[in-house]
This record gives C-alpha cells, sequence and structure tokens, in this order.
C-alpha cells in the first residue's frame, strides 16, 4: 500500500536534485562575503528544514495514532522520526564542515542556533531507547506517540527560542521580509529545499514499504505454520 | 574570516556534498538489503507451500 507511487516518487526526487545541483554550481552567483564555501548552505539549510518537519510531521502522526489507534500511524511516526535523525546528523556534520571554512573551528559553543539543533537531535536519540525498551507492542506505540507529541512541540518553540535570541552570529535565511537572498540564489535554494522533502517522501514511502513487506511476511509466517 | 580561495574552500565544499550522498547511499542500501532479505524468504515461504 506505501509502494504505490514510489517509482514516479523516485524519479522526480533523482531529477530535482540533479536540477538543485546544477543550479548550485552552474546557475547561482559566488556569494560576496564567503565565496564558494557559500555552496555548502544549499545542502546544509535545505537538509535543516526538512529534519525539523520531519520531526514536527512525527509528531502530528502521533496525534493521528493516540486519536485513532491505528497503529499503522505509529509506524508512520516511527519512520519519519528515524529519517529525521538520520538528516539531522547530516545538518551536524555538513554545519561543522561550514564552521571550520568560514569560522575556523568545527564548533563553536555559544552560537545558539548549532546548540540548540545539537539538543533537538540528542533528544531524539532517546526516542530509540524508549520506544524499543517495551516489549508488549501496545504499549511500545503509545508511549513513543506521547513521546513524539511532546518532542515535536518543543522543535517550533525552541526554533522561535533561537529567534529571539540575542547573538545573532549565524547568517539569517528566512526572515519576515523573505531572506536576504538575491534571486538566482533564492532559486536555487527552493529547487534544492524541494529537492529535499521529495528525497525525504520518498525514502519514508521505501522505508514504509519495507517494513510492511516485513509484517506481512510474519503473517504469513504465522499462518503456515498453524496450517502446518 | 575572509573568503577562502577557491581550491581550500573545495575540499571543504566537496566534502559537505560527499557527506550528504554517503548517508543517503548507505541508508538506501541497508533498506535495499532488508527489502531483498524479505523477497528471498517470500520466495523461501512459497517453496515450502508448493511442496
Amino acid at each position: 500500500m506505501y509502494s504505490k507511487g514510489l517509482v514516479p516518487l523516485a524519479w522526480a526526487t533523482a531529477v530535482t536534485i540533479t536540477v538543485a545541483l546544477a543550479l548550485v554550481f552552474f546557475y547561482a552567483p559566488l556569494d560576496a562575503d564567503q565565496g564558494f564555501v557559500q555552496k555548502i548552505f544549499y545542502v546544509h539549510v535545505p537538509m535543516a528544514i526538512v529534519a525539523l518537519g520531519g520531526f514536527v510531521a512525527g509528531g502530528v502522526m502521533a496525534i493521528k495514532h493516540l486519536r485513532s489507534a491505528d497503529r499503522s500511524w505509529d509506524v508512520r511516526s516511527y519512520v519519519a522520526i528515524h529519517i529525521s535523525i538520520i538528516l539531522g546528523f547530516g545538518v551536524l556534520a555538513t554545519g561543522a564542515i561550514w564552521a571550520k571554512a568560514s569560522w575556523g573551528h568545527w564548533w563553536v559553543w555559544d552560537e545558539p542556533v548549532l546548540v540548540s539543533f545539537l539538543v533537538v537531535v540528542l533528544l531524539y536519540c532517546v526516542y530509540y531507547p524508549l520506544r524499543f525498551s517495551i516489549e508488549d507492542p501496545d504499549r511500545q506505540a503509545r508511549y513513543s506517540s506521547v513521546f513524539a507529541i511532546a518532542a515535536g512541540a518543543f522543535v517550533p518553540l525552541n526554533f522561535i527560542a533561537v529567534r529571539l535570541a540575542e547573538a545573532y552570529t549565524h547568517p539569517r535565511v528566512l526572515s519576515q521580509t523573505g531572506g536576504d537572498l538575491p534571486g538566482e540564489m533564492r532559486l536555487t535554494f527552493l529547487v534544492a529545499l524541494l529537492g529535499m522533502t521529495l528525497l525525504f517522501v520518498t525514502l519514508w514511502k521505501l522505508e514504509l514499504t519495507a517494513k510492511n513487506a516485513s509484517m506481512q511476511l510474519k503473517k504469513l509466517r504465522n499462518r503456515a505454520r498453524v496450517a502446518a | 574570516m575572509p573568503a577562502l580561495p577557491l581550491d581550500e574552500a573545495g575540499k571543504y565544499v566537496a566534502g559537505a556534498y560527499v557527506v550528504f550522498v554517503a548517508l543517503i547511499l548507505v541508508y538506501v542500501a541497508i533498506i535495499g538489503a532488508k527489502i531483498a532479505r524479505i523477497d528471498r524468504e517470500i520466495g523461501e515461504l512459497a517453496s515450502e507451500d508448493d511442496e
């Protein structure tokens, strides 16, 4: 059921990411301040936005699970959080590389955007031990959903808190006035963001397809055992 | 800090994009291996059923 539309979605993702890469390296102008290093922005920032969006989406799916008692929503929430954590580690790694190139340090502890993102990723790392320490499937799903909702609500709160923080050494991307990006850079960024979003949805559907197939196989094995 | 020269900035940019591609490739490989295992087990189950 999750594999429906997966192949065209995967193709759309591949095409969009290829176009985004072409725009990054052949269309977007060099940044006047940072030069070529600023190209990291087009992978780092979309990945961060999609990862945070994935955490919030995981929380919304968890709400659906608690409201409907349909376990498939818990699985959807789990997979969304799983992929967001992977992207989150990608954000930390690409951010560290960018920080080293532009600030001369791999990590800057007094930079609120970096530290708050690390806090969010570490918070979600707790999700795995919580989930897999509970054996009963219903309780596991319920407790995981509660965590996903609480942590999902923390993500936008954290984002607002960082915005209100005084130290603004980290570059702003999306401000109330629509950001300071010139047209070519903005177009490239939006295409990269679209590509990253499509990638997230593709990987989400792919993992759900694998999980669904695995559950169906388990059911078939049980049925075969009973029949034997 | 002043902007890095292109030859020095290039390795950082390449590093960031390689990290992203490697992350996605490893993830897809793990899921691909999982799907291949499920496919193999379904085949085994089908052959057991035929016998």
